[in-house]
């Protein structure tokens, strides 16, 4: 089992310290530990991300990455999105466009789309096509979520702003 | 890849307020910011962890199970294996809406008894105080097994010197029992006119037969249960569900208890499309937590979910189509055979009705079978039974058009089912969409443009689905504030509480936003079927609009009340109530809803429904523009578009997402999900191996929704959820020889068969 490892990280904005296995993923903290269920699971091996997360601004499958890897970071989840002032403009165009159905794998798809805009504040359609790639949706058929991740492009040119309170 | 705008798509034909509009789902917020609380999110205080032990082998006698490793192991707080049922009931069958299954059946599906049917069969399970220890405690349960030949074809699972699965399964014909001990679990067949006479007046005939591969629903939130099963007999199961009352009924037999000990609590659900009305670990969960006095949680491994679930059957079809010179069909005959697994149950008699379901025949035969084999249990998958099958018998009306030199639009016109044509299985259609779908396709400018460069071909094929009725329940409760709370019992996986709560909405002139829709447990709703057979805005929405009527008709007794005047008196119009006689009277819904504190009780209304199984259905055609790669065979979409009757489309929005969802669905189907078995084992259990579309994979999917009402509804719904699975990868599959003239009869069109069919094409003209 091992002992158990002292860890201190930053999510959404906060400090946060936990206790972890050294074989725990860092999926695993956030779905059992920390109470933060946004983050979904989809496959736990990392071909769908459900999980994804942002860690110091790269987009990252967290049921891939140990808890224990979490030391130091700056980490972003779904539930960090939106802010006291309101929705991120990705959700917001997600609910406009009808982009989820079952929603299990709408997290994953607004962390990775995040990462994407701040990055490349306005993608061709190709562009969020291969970006959002690692995300799998088995209800939507992606027109429609490419449609949000367009229109959110579109909208929010600086996508890091409406973030400021969580970061 | 164009972008084209749906935005025409569905206005109600404009007879409505709320019905064609797009309002936000009302638990979009929930999904969209990670609060939503899914099956695999379900935690509770003091619970345990489980996991289950899968068999290894295709076919196995279960020799001895010993836990005692596992048990000693620290954390580990229970274990059970078959011997924890209780034998009540062995020689029942639960029945449910896809059919009638022995209880000796489900059981062993969910810890297997004597014998391992397939690989990732269950034989055991753990609950401990994490998941790591309760793998751990997986390796430490000993197995002896004795392999026993297996099984994994289905035309060799039909041979009379097959291995046999159960000693017990014997071939049951037209509803028979023939006393046969085979893997034919039974034999299915439809019948109308005089087959001999119609092919006998047939300038053309064309036969051919079909393959496609096992596909996976590839729901993205794998199969979870959560169980307390407390000291004073009541168990309640969290689960992601299609339908909490079938789960209620299906854990209740298996486990040997009253319904009535079992409440069922569905939480949302990440994706279904069939697979999820199968119950795989509740009954695991309930043991597990009767043995540890401790809730126990079950999340099934993505790779289990490949080996153990819901797979669509593999399936041979044989289909021979005869028609005049003008293109008029005479005769059809198909004779098919779906791999249900290790135990009977497949969609044939789906299947069967679906096959020649899109035109008139006056001639037809099919003939079905069900036969069990050494993989898992097969499950529904979207339009169960339709997408084989009219692969099959829309690539001949494509071969008859083409010999025919008709076009393939017209061919379809020209046999197109409508009102008064018999269905093979028997049932005269009502008004139905099939001939609109064909027109809006030859309209379409998608159907206009030409292509633009060499090894590019397009296709159109029709499909259909039916619209299962079944029970749904709704109850509201009208709030002071005017907005009222909806409860209603179908599991909402693609904003079915939008499209139900849209249809109370109507009713009483409210906008959609004044509902509070929510899905009730199995202790605080009506009986509700399940979310499937495309019937939830088309069964739900019905009994919402029931229950809609109950509160207008309620709340003008209250206004009558308030005003002191007799109930005649009151009228209801455009969401106001008025007075008869007296025009200052006026009251909106909301300022009555004020005034229900000084008007005695609360105004409750209820709605149950139970509408006939399988009136009307949805038609869709869809087109799909491909090019080969003539080096590689890969197929790439270049451009797709589905068009579908809805009926009445709610929410168009969600209508769209259906089709979108269904069309790339097809799309994987036809070109790259398979199971691989070698050796009896699946070879690529993982999203990985297994490769469902992703959004780099396929264009824009257009839509056209067409709305011919379906003439038993209030609102004229029809259900849209399945059809269009149906015509994808026929559409395909004709777009490929028209890009570079093979024509593909086995699904998946991988690269690899698409590049030997063109090889062997070159090497014939040479
Ligand atoms: S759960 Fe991490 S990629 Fe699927
Ligand atoms: S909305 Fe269900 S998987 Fe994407």
């Amino acid at each position: 089992m091992g002992k158990k490892l002292y860890i201190n990280t930053t999510i959404n904005g906060e400090a946060v310290e936990f206790l972890c296995e050294p074989r725990q993923s860092l999926l695993e903290i956030f779905r059992d530990h920390l109470g933060m269920t946004g983050t979904k699971e989809g496959c736990n091996d990392g071909n769908c991300g459900a999980c994804n997360v942002i860690i110091d601004g790269v987009l990252m499958n967290s049921c891939l990455i140990f808890a224990v890897e979490a030391q130091d970071r700056k980490i972003v989840t779904i539930e960090g999105l939106a802010s006291p002032q309101g929705l991120h403009p990705l959700q917001q165009k997600f609910l406009e466009h009808a982009s989820l159905q079952c929603g299990i794998c709408t997290p994953g798809f607004l962390v990775a789309a995040k990462a994407l805009l701040d990055q490349n504040p306005d993608p061709t359609e190709h562009e969020v096509r291969h970006w959002l790639a690692g995300n799998l949706c088995r209800c939507t058929g992606y027109d429609k979520i490419v449609r949000a991740v367009l229109d959110a492009a579109n909208v929010a040119p600086n996508t890091e702003t409406s973030l400021q309170s969580s970061n | 890849m164009a972008a084209t705008s749906n935005s025409e798509n569905g206005n109600g034909n404009g007879k409505y307020k709320v019905i064609g509009t797009r309002p936000i789902r009302h638990d979009g917020l929930d999904k969209v910011t990670g609060r939503a609380v899914y099956g695999i999110d379900q935690n509770l205080p003091g619970m345990l962890y489980g996991q289950t032990l899968r068999s290894p082998h295709p076919h196995a006698r279960i020799r001895s199970i010993d836990t005692t490793k596992a048990e000693a192991l620290e954390g580990v707080r229970a274990v059970v294996t078959a011997d924890d049922f209780s034998p009540a009931g062995d020689d029942e069958v639960i029945s449910l809406v896809e059919g009638v299954f022995r209880l000796t059946h489900m059981r062993s599906n969910i810890l297997a008894k004597d014998k391992v049917l397939y690989q990732g069969h269950s034989v055991a399970a753990v609950a401990a105080t994490n998941i790591h220890i309760a793998e751990e405690a997986l390796r430490l349960i000993e197995v002896d097994y004795e392999i026993l030949p297996y099984v994994e074809d289905v035309h060799e699972a039909m041979r009379e010197d097959a291995p046999l699965l159960h000693d017990d399964l014997t071939t049951e014909d037209f509803g028979e029992d023939t006393g046969t001990k085979s893997n034919i679990a039974s034999h299915t067949q439809f019948k109308i006119g005089d087959l001999e006479k119609g092919f006998g007046e047939s300038d053309v005939i064309i036969e051919h037969e079909f393959k496609t591969a096992s596909v996976h629903q590839g729901y993205i939130e794998s199969h979870n249960a959560t169980a307390e099963w407390k000291t004073d007999g009541q168990l309640t199961v969290w689960t992601s569900t299609q339908g909490a009352f079938g789960v209620q009924k299906q854990t209740a037999g298996i486990l040997g208890i009253p319904v009535s000990k079992v409440k069922v609590v569905p939480m949302e659900i990440g994706g279904g499309f069939g697979g999820k009305i199968p119950v795989y670990l509740a009954p695991q969960a309930a043991l597990l937590s009767k043995k540890s006095g401790r809730p126990v949680k079950i999340i099934m491994t993505r790779a289990d979910v490949f080996k153990s679930t819901g797979p669509t059957p593999a399936t041979y079809v044989k289909v021979k189509i005869g028609a005049d010179k003008t293109g008029k069909f005479l005769a059809a005959e198909a004779n098919f055979a779906f791999a249900a697994g290790a135990f009977p149950g497949s969609p044939v008699w789906a299947g069967a009705m679906c096959v020649f379901s899109c035109y008139s025949f006056p001639n037809a035969l099919v003939d079905g079978y069900d036969v069990v084999l050494n993989k898992p249990r097969s499950a529904a998958y979207r339009a169960p039974g339709a997408t084989p099958v009219i692969l099959a018998t829309e690539t001949i009306v494509d071969e008859i058009a083409e010999k025919l030199g008709v076009d393939p639009i017209e061919i379809r016109l020209l046999n197109a089912a409508q009102e008064g044509v018999r269905r093979v299985d028997g049932v005269v259609y009502p008004v139905i969409g099939c001939r609109e779908t064909l027109e809006q396709a030859k309209a379409h400018e998608h159907y206009r443009t030409p292509l633009n460069g060499p090894n590019q071909g397009r296709g159109i094929a029709t499909g259909f689905w039916v619209n299962a009725g079944l029970k749904s329940s709704a109850t509201a409760h009208v709030n002071e504030d005017g907005t009222v709370n909806l409860v209603e019992g179908s599991t909402d996986i693609g904003g079915s509480r939008a499209s139900i709560a849209m249809q109370f909405a109507e009713v009483l002139g409210l906008p959609a936003e004044a509902i509070n829709p929510s899905v009730g447990d199995t202790s605080s709703v009506g009986y509700t079927e399940l979310t499937g057979g495309s019937r939830v805005t088309f069964a739900t929405g019905w009994a919402a609009y029931e229950a809609a009527q109950e509160v207008k008709r309620k709340m003008m007794a209250k206004a009558a009340m308030y005003w002191e005047a007799p109930e005649e008196e009151v009228r209801f119009e455009d969401g106001i109530f008025l007075h008869a006689t007296d025009a200052d009277k006026k009251l909106s819904f909301k300022e009555l809803a004020g005034h229900l504190k000084d008007l005695g009780g609360a105004v409750v209304g209820s709605g149950t429904v139970d509408p006939d199984y399988g009136s009307g259905g949805s038609f869709t055609t869809c087109m799909a523009d491909v090019e080969v790669d003539p080096d590689t065979g890969k197929v790439t979409i270049l451009r797709f578009t589905m068009i579908q009757d809805a009926g009445t489309a709610i929410h168009p929005s969600y209508v769209e997402g259906q089709m979108q969802g269904g069309s790339v669905q097809g799309i994987g189907w036809a070109l790259n999900e398979e199971y691989f078995y070698s050796e009896g084992r699946m070879q690529n259990a993982s999203f990985l191996d297994y490769r469902i579309p992703t959004c780099f994979d396929v264009p824009m999917v257009d839509t056209v929704i067409v709305e011919v009402p379906h003439p038993g509804h209030p609102f004229g719904v029809r259900g849209v959820g399945e059809a269009s699975i149906a015509p994808p990868p026929a559409a395909i599959a004709i777009a490929i020889y028209n890009a570079v003239g093979v024509r593909l009869r086995e699904l998946p069109m991988r690269p690899d068969r698409v590049l030997a069919a063109c090889l062997e094409k070159l090497a014939a003209s040479h």
